[in-house]
């Protein structure tokens, strides 16, 4: 993989438009398409195209594994945890995120964002978790 | 490859449909993440495949009557795209109506996605959560921090019949 100078070079300019394409597809998902899932998923192919065109090696350096598996449970928790903050600021039910600004409108619209940036730490560890697991599994040879 | 292709074939049929979250989700996933790691499993496992053991008389027939009872199923769904389907007269309508005032995100399926469905979307967060740790038990072999062993400790689990798989030394010393 060292002499493909096209692959490398096109491969660098190309993972910064990824990831803020993917910041994009979050934070726009109120007004068009996209959301947290999508934008994990975008976020995740930024590093796993890095991953095939230097290494996992390289990769593993920018991204290792303990980080990869905290993303996947703290999104969750984020998630969770937004009920449960729902909760004590007194809503009638689990996730109703009128209660969490002073109009409920408003509260809707945090409480969207602070789910949907659970869902994406969460897809983004999970898909990353997921490619390390298989090209981790090729370069042990079993 | 060829599912790849279909599934980007598939994405830009759901934005004919309308359906661009979908189409956005199918691109990512099935035409992107999905076919990177079957490249990965056709790395690990080889491209021969092995001499099947057994003749597939009863998994055809299981796969036969299986699909038939899905056919069969299909046969009473409401007809394909008809305005007078249930799915058009439940909730979408409400959700349609008021999720502007109610919720004030502009794209309807994020106010259903996240707020509507809220319990939802959590316990698909948790199933995809849960998916990753069963990959990871099955294939992440070695990935755990490794217990510092002493010499002696190593040399007892590199003694095959004492630890480890006998045969395979390697595969002890990974642990």
């Amino acid at each position: 993989m060292d002499d493909r100078v096209i692959l490398r070079v096109g491969a660098k300019m190309l993972i910064p438009f990824i990831l803020l394409f993917a910041l994009y597809v979050q934070f726009h998902g109120d007004f068009g398409p996209g959301g947290g899932f999508q934008a994990g998923v975008i976020f995740a192919a930024g590093f796993i195209l890095y991953a095939l065109v230097y290494g996992l090696g390289n990769a593993l350096k920018v991204l290792p594994r303990w980080v990869v598996y905290t993303c996947a449970a703290v999104g969750i928790m984020i998630y969770a945890g937004t009920g449960v903050l729902t909760l004590l600021m007194g809503a009638p039910h689990f996730l109703d995120y009128s209660v969490l600004a002073h109009e409920p409108e408003h509260g809707q619209e945090l409480g969207i964002m602070l789910v949907e940036l659970g869902v994406l730490i969460t897809v983004f560890g999970v898909m990353v978790a997921f490619f390390y697991a298989f090209a981790g599994r090729r370069r042990a040879g079993g | 490859m060829l599912s790849g292709i279909y599934s980007l074939l598939s994405a830009g049929l759901l934005v004919a449909l309308d359906a661009v979250d979908v189409a956005f989700t199918e691109a990512a996933v099935g035409a992107g993440i999905a076919t990177v790691l079957m490249l990965g499993t056709l790395a690990i496992v080889g491209h021969e495949e092995h001499r099947p053991e057994h003749q597939p008389v009863l998994p055809l027939f299981v796969v036969l009557v299986t699909g038939a009872v899905l056919v069969y199923g299909t046969l009473d769904m409401p007809s394909f795209g008809s305005p007078d389907n249930p799915i058009h007269h439940h909730v979408a309508p409400r959700y349609i109506e008021r999720s502007g005032e109610e919720i004030g995100a502009p794209n309807i399926v994020t106010s259903v996605l996240a707020s509507y469905r809220g319990y939802d979307t959590m316990g698909e967060t948790t199933v995809i959560f849960t998916a990753v740790v069963g990959v990871l038990l099955l294939l992440a072999r070695g990935d755990a921090p490794r217990r510092a062993w002493s010499d002696e400790e190593r040399k007892r689990k590199l003694d095959p019949g004492e630890g480890g798989p006998p045969g395979d030394p390697e595969a002890a010393a990974r642990g």
